[in-house]
């Protein structure tokens, strides 16, 4: 026979509590081991819907089934492929980070971005013309998660582009990504001069052929695995990728050299991709959208399976809510400005790159890459306690991707809604800062958290779909 | 004079906690009045009240710090005295940043991940206890859910969730609980023994633990269930559960089960339930003509096979002013020394404990007839709003309605210490019944206060002309911190007569207001 209680009666009692901590200090003086919950009320207005939710009684087990498949799931680069023909991309369709949005209410780099892609496309002579065919609505906008792709930053995907294509065998996804052009005046920033549409024209001929037979011939490659060392090289792996990037380019390099191309071609591509140090982030991008998507359709989860920015909302969706966005007012950024530009040029949070945090990296493994605070602000302290801060909203830790500072703790992975709206503590996010005015470019780097109405709405939904 | 007034967002501390901040600001030099609240309705109401503006949208999660000082000086010693009051919270639960300690746990879940807890204790407030509770649920730990104003529907919702991934919720409004010898929240210091508890009050469990104390007979464990748990909406659920993990408990002989008046199907349902265990299970169930818990206790103890002792008692020490004025009384003789009831004909009873309340009333309506209250034991006993009726009234300051956005009366006696400085001078007030409950988690020394308030009362009496019967209902065990000699010694100084039963205190009260001894006993 069991013993009732899980045998509570039986043993010396072990305390937790939540409250006032005249009991916790009353427990104490009778010697009992205690650990005081450092609690505060939950984000105004949701105590109800937390109630419902916290006593559904799938919650546990989906947010375990959750976290087990996130990260379970693999993530092998496996080809790289034209838009159109990877993800069935028909001409007059462009995808775009976020959630999904008009054209009026696009902010200035999407609009950007918008404009030098009907420019790649030769939709378009002008950016006034491109412009006013736009706002016309000639061009279907498309989430790039819509097509369980991601992007970074404005995120546009047109047909012609290619992108990268990385497979989960574990759970049969695939997830794509377009290709990195760099830093500075590039097309995800917001940026359309001609120098601009110029890379973008000689990556679809060049670069991206190159790499297709690189990894036809190399792949699969185990981008996964790739994250895991990198973290152990100080990358947090959406703000920081040099360690990343450089193990990418040591795998692709002994194929791409003996690639079908003038030899002027093969080394440029080296050249651009070796000096590129966010190589290697459109394939960390698309590996988390694996381990996501995992994740999605568990019902009575609560875990995040999205966070993504349009430069104008910022967007989530969760595990229990299937396809559903919950969206709010993105934030703006708080960090370092490149050059002379300020706090003013810096447009809202913008790209779907905070899928590295949805995954449990970037922002959630910053202290894994201390020196990242020379990027983004802030200092070293910050970066640990960032991490740390992230085990209070998250339903377990990776089993793959470890912090060495950290005893080699699994980096916070899972994030629950639930624990987000009892803590009002938000996801850390670590970004790029697009400036807010079409064609600027990159301005700086920091900090941001998403809007706590994401969290509120989606909590609401959960609570209405809840099961007593 | 200056007035400062300011709204904190980001920081929540427990009432409890700024309570004392907000002593420790007002003693500082040059403050004359400061509160220091989150800003709840009650805390705005009270900081309104005292001529401070609070500026709209202020939410209930913010800090409002009000502080009154002769001059700009005051204020900043206020705030000064503020800060490290606040500094000296936080340090339990410090966040130091590079290589210290992580961050403290933001939920009771990663609180009993972190501790490997097998048991959680909820305090929060009413309104977000329910998630806390699930949430140790559903990491399989039992839970003691402190807080009160929790809906019946969640109560429900929270038992059944319980049972199925078998472990209790002792709650909610569960102020008493001993498992394996550990006490939690307010609890009596007793000694181990044979007897298994099952407590569907909080106080009730604490009166009965301080009479097996008195007897000698130590306790295995006092399983809380919560108030309501014999109703007919909850049906007994946690009890049942409670009474299948004692009976399986080696460590207990017998059980007995204590509770609040019981929807009698429920009682019935259970005590079915309770045959069949295999233990001996008795019954302390208070209700109409059902015994109280004393004459429960003592049957308990006869069928037991264990002596019923004489309950302890303490008689009023009286007052040399006084004797002075009406030299001819008794010393020892309670009626005597207290003096008659003059023109005040009607009880009141000012209760922290809401079992002790119901208790009370039930002893005393055979008497009274109907006794007017905010627990009433009938629906036309009820009390208005203001809590006052020139009858027989007896009030639980425990009671939700009087602890919404505020501490516990065992905490915050402020309510109750109001309302007996004004019997004092109500000269309906013929004889005034108290409780007092010793134990972890209570005040420090409540006897001093309370015996100041008792002093006050009587002193307001006798200037109105009359003199005015105090007596106490005094819950301790030998083992408690505040130590019952002495906290009855400080009661008895005040002129207050003082009883460990608080049946027996009832009926001390009763003989008093009419001037006859219904005890029939002598001492």
């Amino acid at each position: 026979m069991t013993t009732p209680l899980r045998g509570l009666l039986g043993s010396d009692p072990v305390l937790a509590t939540a409250g006032a901590s005249m009991f916790a200090d009353a427990l104490r003086d009778q010697a009992v081991v205690v650990t005081e919950t450092d609690w505060q009320p939950p984000l105004e207005g949701t105590a109800g819907q937390l109630a419902s939710v916290m006593g559904d009684p799938r919650r546990t087990d989906a947010n375990a089934l959750a976290l087990q498949r996130m990260t379970a799931a693999g993530a092998d680069f496996v080809d790289v492929r034209p838009a159109r023909e990877a993800l069935g991309l028909e001409r007059g369709t462009f995808l775009h980070a976020g959630p999904p949005i008009e054209w009026d209410r696009a902010s200035g780099p999407l609009k950007g971005a918008l404009i030098g892609a009907m420019l790649f496309e030769g939709m378009a002579e002008t950016p006034e013309a491109a412009e006013v065919a736009l706002a016309r609505g000639d061009v279907q906008l498309e989430p790039c998660h819509h097509r369980d792709a991601v992007g970074p930053m404005a995120g546009v995907i047109s047909p012609s582009m290619w992108v990268y294509e990385l497979r989960d065998e574990v759970h049969d996804h695939t997830s794509w990504c377009s290709l990195n052009e760099g830093l500075g005046k590039v097309l995800r920033y917001g940026a359309y001069g001609p120098e601009v549409i110029e890379r973008l024209h000689w990556m679809n001929s060049v670069l991206g052929p190159l790499l297709q037979q690189a990894i036809r011939a190399a792949g699969p490659i185990d981008v996964k695995s790739i994250i895991a060392q990198m973290l152990q090289m100080g990358d947090e792996g959406h703000n920081r990728n040099r360690a990343g990037s450089l193990m990418l380019l040591r795998e692709l390099l002994p194929s791409l050299i003996v690639a079908d191309g003038t030899s002027a071609d093969i080394a440029e591509a080296v050249r651009f991709s070796g000096a590129n140090e966010h190589f290697f982030l459109n394939l960390g991008m698309p590996a988390c959208k694996l381990s996501t998507l995992a994740a999605e359709g568990i019902p009575g989860s609560t875990v995040v399976t999205t966070m993504a920015r349009n430069g104008t909302d910022f967007g989530i969706r969760t595990a229990g809510t299937g396809a559903q966005w919950f969206t709010g007012p993105a934030n703006t950024p708080e960090g370092l400005f490149l050059g002379s530009y300020g706090p003013d040029d810096a447009n809202p949070d913008i790209g779907d790159s905070a899928i590295t945090e949805t995954a449990g990296i970037g922002g959630f493994a910053m202290a894994a890459a201390p020196a990242i605070v020379k990027f983004v602000g802030g200092d070293v302290p910050l970066a640990l306690r960032a991490t740390r801060t992230m085990y209070e909203i998250t339903v377990g830790e990776h089993t793959a991707y470890q912090v060495p500072i950290l005893e080699f703790r699994g980096t916070p992975t899972g994030i629950d809604v639930a624990a987000v709206a009892r803590t009002g503590i938000l996801p850390q996010i670590n970004t790029g800062m697009a400036g807010r005015v079409a064609g600027t470019g990159q301005v700086g780097a920091g900090l941001v958290t998403p809007p706590a109405e994401c969290f509120t709405q989606a909590i609401a939904a959960l609570a209405a779909n809840a099961r007593a | 004079m200056t007035d400062h007034l300011e709204v904190r967002s980001g920081a929540y501390y427990d009432s409890v906690s700024l309570m004392q901040v907000s002593r420790q600001v007002a003693s500082a030099s040059g403050v004359e009045a400061a509160q220091v609240a989150m800003a709840t309705e009650l805390n705005l109401e009270v900081i309104g009240g005292m001529g401070f503006v609070v500026p709209d949208g202020v939410q209930p999660n913010e800090l409002v710090v009000a502080i009154r000082a002769t001059d700009d000086e005051g204020v900043a010693n206020g705030l000064s005295a503020l800060d490290s009051a606040l500094a000296a919270l936080k340090s339990a639960g410090s966040r130091s940043g590079g290589f210290g300690d992580a961050p403290a746990p933001r939920t009771l879940g990663r609180a009993i991940a972190a501790g490997e807890a097998n048991l959680a204790l909820v305090s929060v407030p009413g309104q977000y206890a329910t998630i806390e509770a699930f949430d140790a649920i559903n990491r399989g730990v039992s839970v003691m859910l402190f807080s009160d104003n929790v809906s019946v529907e969640d109560e429900v919702r929270l038992k059944d969730a319980a049972a199925a991934s078998d472990v209790l919720v002792m709650g909610p409004d569960c102020g008493t609980a001993v498992v394996a010898g550990v006490a939690l929240g307010f609890a009596n210091v007793v000694e181990r023994g044979p007897v298994g508890i099952v407590a569907a009050s909080g106080t009730g469990g604490q009166q009965v633990m301080a009479l097996l104390d008195a007897a000698g007979v130590g306790v295995s464990h006092c399983l809380g269930v919560g108030g309501r748990d014999l109703s007919a909406a909850v049906g007994g659920r946690s009890t049942r559960q409670a009474l299948a993990a004692l009976a399986a408990d080696s460590a207990t002989e017998s059980i007995l089960v204590v509770s609040k008046p019981p929807a009698l199907e429920v009682l019935a349902d259970l005590e079915g339930y309770a045959a069949g265990l295999g233990k001996p299970v008795h019954w302390a169930t208070l209700g109409a003509g059902r015994p109280d818990l004393t004459a429960a206790v003592e049957a308990f103890l006869s069928a037991t096979g264990l002596a019923v002792p004489t309950w302890p008692s303490w008689q009023p020490i009286p007052n040399p002013a006084s004797l002075k004025d009406r030299g001819d009384q008794e010393p020892h003789d309670p009626s005597g020394s207290v003096g008659s009831a003059g023109e005040g004909r009607y009880l009141r009873g000012l209760f922290c404990g809401g079992t002790l309340a119901d208790e009370a009333m039930l002893v005393a309506s055979g008497e009274l007839g109907g006794i007017r209250s905010n627990i009433p034991l009938a629906p036309e006993l009820a009390l208005d709003g203001d809590l006052r009726a020139d009858d027989h009234v007896v009030i639980d300051f425990g009671d939700d309605g009087l602890t919404r956005g505020r501490a516990h009366p065992m905490i915050d006696p402020t309510l109750r210490l109001e309302r007996i400085a004004a019997e004092g001078n109500d000269p309906h007030c013929g004889v005034l019944l108290l409780d007092l409950v010793l134990g972890h988690g209570a005040h420090p020394d409540p006897g001093p206060e309370l015996a100041d308030a008792i002093r006050g009362a009587r002193e307001a009496a006798r200037s109105g002309g009359r003199e005015l019967p105090v007596v106490v209902s005094l819950t301790g065990a030998q083992g408690d911190p505040q130590g019952v000699s002495a906290t009855a010694a400080t009661l008895t100084a005040a002129g207050a007569s003082v009883h460990l039963s608080n049946a027996e205190a009832t009926r001390a009260a009763l003989s008093l207001l009419s001037g006859t001894d219904h005890t029939g006993e002598s001492r």
